[in-house]
């Protein structure tokens, strides 16, 4: 066990370098380059600039500047915002756990969901429900998040009324209520695609486990169907879909960034599409690096929850 | 009775259309519901423009915020007074090109990456695979933002970058199924026969992947589509005046109110079209039997 773990965390952290490569190759390789913000202030000089970008050490070659920030990161120093001269770290903090509000409860609502969309239309197959279920969750994965949130507003906020439009609270009022009835849209939103997906691996998954011998034999043994279903082919079928969990977390992430900018929600999301409009390299650059962190904690997460859960599995 | 020539009944000549995979793909409803929802798009967005009598840029201030199926405008004007049916088709072009050239190069790229990977195997796999599990651990909405914000968007750039963050699926399908039929016996006799690596690769190995390979590139129309939408409603894709079914969307959340036309418009054309290829390609994936993974 412990082997398997240093050998992934190996592997993850060379994943890590790969990717802090390709970031800072995307975004110090395109034009324009991280002073273009400054050289919009009027009565900014060429002499000034080339002052600002030796200061700041933009002037020196990349595979330095890249070793300079790589080693620094290490260190737990990841620059400063070029907006508010914050630290890196502190600005993405204070957006981070927004973000994983929503994508924590989103996952939970679509897991559910999904879970028991899957099992029915597995058990009920080719029923009008399945298939239903089916063409559904093609169509849901269809919709653009983004429009479906836009959707989503005009009709429980503009129409109805129901649900406030945005924001995470109100100013003002900072109870739990107030933050609940702020989450419902956005993570409802976020976790339609997640349900569609959710729902077809696991009818698959229930499929699969459905057709095996032990199945059979725990029918014969006079199990009814329900306690075979609970125990038996749930639990084997949850298996493949825990590791599935950790490779949607991109895709996830993804969509929170967009339903983040639907609904303002002040989340990372918010924060990386700010950063860009500021060309606010340092921080853009964190977040990426942070988001590929998550990504691989998440699957590292995954195979040893799976590896706790079935003991057919060995990791070595 | 001499001549006993052996009449050999000509081995009767397959057309394309009654092949089994062809005949298995007209029988998906769902399938041929999709390919109709395409089929109607495209010829919209072809010959629509040259049917309605506004142009798309065509400003006209006294008819802005015109409903729809209200006046002389079907899908009503924007906040400019733009036609938006003409504006719709008009994007339809712009979105449906990018999202077929996106998926013609990141199928040509992936496949390639994908073979070599495969059939090399060893070191020279292992680094590309993995330089592909790093690229999907990006959330490739964020790496496509990062690159969009930086390079001065035409439909070109956006098309490539689109390819370049959907290129790593169709190299894993690629590199498991030539992995898969590496060392199986008729490979090992092409390699007695003489044949070269590239002639083993493209000539053996890479017939016996198109099935995958289709199923992954339909898919993957539909994803380019999403993500070209994604990108200009955020503003970095697609630039106006060009209009983009994702860009036609970039204002709409602050007319929400008094004109959710503006909104709903273009995101139904985004959802059908995302939607007919999505069904297409599970068409195609029961078709050619392919390896059932969803995504």
């Amino acid at each position: 066990m412990l082997r398997f773990l240093f050998g992934r965390l190996w592997q993850s952290l060379i994943l890590l370098v790969i990717v802090s490569v390709i970031g800072f190759a995307v975004l110090n390789l395109a034009p324009g380059g991280p002073l273009s913000q400054f050289a919009l202030t009027p009565g900014m000089t060429q002499a000034q600039l080339a002052r600002i970008a030796h200061q700041m050490g933009l002037d020196r070659p990349l595979p330095v500047q890249y070793w300079e920030w790589f080693t620094r990161l290490l260190q737990g120093d990841w620059g400063r915002s070029y907006r508010d001269n914050q630290p890196v770290l502190a600005v993405i903090g204070s957006h981070l756990w927004a973000t994983l509000l929503l994508m924590g409860t989103s996952t939970l609502i679509s897991v559910l969901i999904g879970t028991w969309v899957g099992v029915l239309g597995a058990i009920r197959r080719y029923s009008v429900f399945d298939y239903a279920a089916t063409v559904g969750a093609m169509v849901a994965l269809s919709i653009p998040t983004f429009w479906f949130g836009l959707i989503a507003i005009y009709l429980f906020s503009l129409r109805l009324g129901w649900l406030p439009a945005g924001n995470m609270y109100t100013i003002g009022d900072g109870s739990m209520l107030d933050y609940a009835v702020h989450l419902i849209m956005p993570s409802l939103v976020l976790a339609l695609v997640n349900v569609a997906v959710w729902s077809r691996y696991m009818r698959t998954a229930v499929l699969d486990v459905m057709n095996q011998d032990f199945v059979r034999t725990a029918r014969a043994k006079g199990l009814t169907r329900f306690a075979v279903l609970m125990r038996h082919i749930l639990r084997n079928a949850l298996v493949p879909m825990i590791t599935l969990l950790g490779l949607q977390l991109p895709t996830i992430l993804g969509g929170a960034l967009v339903t983040e900018t639907v609904f303002t929600w002040p989340g990372m999301g918010r924060l990386f599409l700010d950063s860009l409009g500021y060309s606010d390299y340092p921080v853009v650059m964190g977040l990426l690096m942070l988001s590929a962190i998550l990504v691989l904690i998440g699957n590292l997460m995954a195979d040893i929850a799976v590896a706790i859960i079935d003991p057919r599995i060995r990791l070595g | 009775m001499t001549d006993m020539a052996f009449k050999v009944d000509p081995a009767p000549v397959q057309r394309w259309w009654q092949r089994r995979a062809v005949k298995r793909f007209l029988r998906h409803r769902l399938a041929l519901f999709g390919l109709a929802i395409i089929v109607v798009l495209v010829l919209c967005c072809v010959f629509g423009p040259y049917l309605l009598p506004f142009d798309d840029l065509y400003i006209d201030l006294r008819a802005r915020f015109s409903p729809p199926f209200s006046g002389p405008h079907i899908f009503g004007t924007d906040p400019l007074g733009r036609d938006l049916a003409a504006r719709l088709f008009m994007a339809g072009r712009i979105s449906l090109l990018v999202g077929f050239a996106a998926m013609l190069i990141s199928t040509v790229f992936g496949s390639l990456i994908g073979i070599v990977a495969g059939y090399y195997g060893g070191k020279i796999g292992a680094v590309l695979m993995r330089f592909v599990d790093a690229m999907l651990s990006f959330p490739s909405i964020f790496l496509l933002l990062a690159l969009a914000a930086f390079i001065k968007p035409s439909p070109m750039m956006i098309t490539l970058i689109i390819a370049a963050t959907s290129w790593m699926e169709i190299t894993r399908i690629v590199e498991a199924e030539i992995k898969s039929l590496r060392d199986r016996d008729f490979i090992m006799a092409a390699r007695t026969l003489g044949l070269s690596n590239s002639q083993i690769m493209f000539r053996e190995l890479l017939p016996n992947a198109v099935g995958p390979i289709i199923v992954a590139a339909t898919l993957t129309v539909a994803r380019a589509i999403l993500l070209e939408a994604y990108v200009s409603f955020l503003g970095y894709g697609i630039q106006p005046p060009l209009p983009s079914w994702g860009n036609m969307l970039n204002g709409a959340q602050q007319y929400l109110a008094s004109a959710p036309w503006l909104a709903i418009v273009p995101g139904v054309a985004i959802t059908l079209a995302v939607t007919g290829f999505n069904f297409v390609g599970d068409g195609l994936r029961d078709a050619l039997d392919a390896r059932s993974d969803i995504s």
